[in-house]
């Protein structure tokens, strides 16, 4: 007998494909009520830094280098007070397979496909992940693909996810793109069904343990050549993943690092937005996925996720699209490096929080990722020119999203801009108390204080806040 | 005519704009979701007929045939002369007037 395939039908078999396709029964590390058991499935399902280590050697993933950014500094101190400005490093992870960190991700993913027999890898991503997956499968003569949501209903795609299906068609991927809509979970969930492959989701254990590499690699070759850890270490944060990883992966070695993370702030468009896909010029690393994935980390394509930034995140920053694409042409104007725009983001909060340390201080930009047609400022700024959006010199205070992109008029006006993580925390707490019924339970209020890096006063508090 | 074999792209309505998810904001309710994917011509077809493919990883789709030998046209745009701007203004701060 078929199956019925129409939107709430599909959806309500999503437990029973997510099971096969992943090979977790997430059910064993649930409570019943708010809390699930966080350690035990990380450490259940996944694999320990020594064995990542070796996966990832085996699929030529990792070891990438660290680069200090000495003019990009200089610039920095140009506009800071007097003995301010730390020296800026950056993790040059686009030296990776397929050209971005999350070649760590994919390398676990589809080794752990394979292991389990799988014939074909599966994943929903408009980004890097989609290469990832495409070129570790490629080398483990695995099936792939990949499903992009790409273009709004008239056809029109944006300029950097086309180049990452023609990246991922190059490593041998059949591609499945998709209007705009979050419906796209509901064509996975049906080719899931259909092919019997494996999920690569960005989110399960071994996708977010292979970013502790990342983490943990960083934290040594500091020591090794500065004989120290980086004082603190910018992530890009979009799912949270990265964050995630890479906060766990400087547990690992002890590293007690500063975690912050950093977003394009696409504050006022609707991501699922028919007529404001196009424009927005950051398709990944935004506020569009940043928040909500922070402050509700469930909302992934698996019934629990594995990234939790709330629980690592130490600070959390916005900078402007107009700062970011600013700061990428000064990447390879002062430091002869040319560099995707999105991985920017946190270099770009990078040259503002610079400036506010002391200049002995060692501050890590822990990612890059590759350029290329499409993704690229010059491709990126003329999209954003075509679809109406006015690109001018100013202060980017005045940045507006879906209207104008603000090149800063002078350097000293890239600020990051702080987000309140105590208003996230609340947010989240608020979203897991909408989650249940009942009331919430001991166990559910130290869990939030897991989830928020709080105390269960402050978790009690804001209980008390809401219920008010 | 396009010959059954050509590897081709096609076009599919997956949901119509009524079958939409409820949480789609209005203006993406109103039109429908699309999809779009790249395979094998299993028959002779013309452009827009409804044809089915065989895709990369063997599975079969129907849809509109769009265009045969489906090209990359994604570039790097129209040239944004104010990335000249900032590039000059950063060595000017940096290394003053003569580092053009």
């Amino acid at each position: 007998m078929s199956l019925a395939n129409d939107y709430a039908s599909v959806m309500a078999r999503k437990g029973e494909i997510m099971k096969k396709s992943v090979g977790i029964d997430y059910g064993e590390f649930e409570s019943g009520s708010i809390a699930f058991d966080y350690k035990k499935m990380m450490q259940e399902t996944s694999y320990t830094l020594e064995e990542m280590q070796k996966i990832q050697l085996d699929a030529h993933v990792g070891n990438t280098p660290i680069i200090e950014l000495r003019n990009l500094t200089a610039l920095a101190r140009k506009c800071a007070k007097p003995g301010f400005g730390a020296r800026i490093f950056i993790k040059d992870e686009a030296a990776n397979p397929s050209g971005s960190f999350k070649a760590r991700r994919a390398a676990n993913a589809v080794y752990h496909a394979k292991k389990l027999g799988f014939k074909g890898v599966l994943t929903a991503t408009s980004g890097n992940y989609g290469a990832a997956v495409a070129s570790q499968a490629a080398m483990a003569g695995l099936k792939c693909i990949v499903v992009q949501e790409c273009y709004d209903s008239k056809g029109v795609g944006q300029p950097e996810i086309i180049e990452k299906a023609r990246k991922c068609e190059a490593l041998g991927a059949e591609v499945v793109q998709l209007s705009v809509g979050p419906e796209l979970f509901y064509k996975f969930l049906l080719l899931l069904e259909e092919t019997g492959y494996f999920n690569a989701s960005l989110y399960t254990p071994f996708g977010i343990a292979g970013v502790e590499t990342l983490g943990y690699e960083t934290s040594i070759q500091f020591r090794e050549k500065y004989g120290k850890d980086p004082d603190a270490i910018i992530c890009t944060n979009a799912g949270g993943g990265n964050l995630t990883g890479t906060a766990r992966g400087l547990e690992k070695a002890g590293a007690t690092s500063t975690v912050i993370g950093a977003s394009v702030n696409l504050s006022g468009l609707h991501m699922a937005s028919d007529t404001q896909f196009n424009k927005k010029s950051f398709t990944t690393g935004h506020t569009g996925f940043g928040i909500p994935f922070s402050t509700w980390p469930d909302r992934s394509d698996v019934p629990r996720s594995a990234a939790r930034p709330l629980r690592y995140m130490d600070r959390y920053v916005t900078v402007t699209q107009g700062c970011v694409f600013y700061i990428t042409e000064t990447l390879a104007s002062l430091e002869g490096l040319e560099k995707g725009p999105a991985g920017n983001t946190s270099l770009a909060a990078a040259f503002s929080i610079a400036q506010e340390m002391p200049d002995d201080r060692f501050l890590l930009v822990q990612e890059t990722e590759y350029t290329g047609a499409g993704k690229h400022i010059q491709p990126q700024l003329s999209f954003a020119r075509e679809n109406g959006i006015k690109l001018f010199f100013g202060d980017p205070k005045d940045e507006i999203p879906g209207e104008n992109l603000v090149l800063p008029s002078h350097p000293s006006l890239i600020k990051a801009t702080d987000v309140d993580l105590n208003r996230l925390r609340k947010s989240l707490i608020k979203a897991a108390l909408n989650s249940v019924s009942a009331p919430p339970t001991p166990e559910d209020i130290r869990f939030l204080a897991e989830e928020t890096r709080t105390d269960e006063s402050f978790v009690r508090a804001a209980i008390e806040e809401l219920e008010a | 005519m396009i010959k059954k074999g050509e590897w081709v792209l096609i076009r599919k309505t997956i949901l119509e704009p009524h079958e939409r998810a409820p949480q789609v904001p209005d203006d993406t309710k109103k039109v429908p979701l699309i999809m779009w994917v790249k395979g094998r011509l299993q028959a002779d077809a013309q452009i827009g007929d409804i044809v089915e493919i065989i895709t990369q990883t063997g599975r079969v789709e129907q849809g509109a045939l769009l265009e045969a030998n489906p090209t990359y046209r994604h570039s790097f745009g129209e040239f944004i002369p104010e990335l000249l701007v900032i590039g000059d203004q950063v060595r000017e701060i940096l290394f003053g007037g003569d580092a053009k």
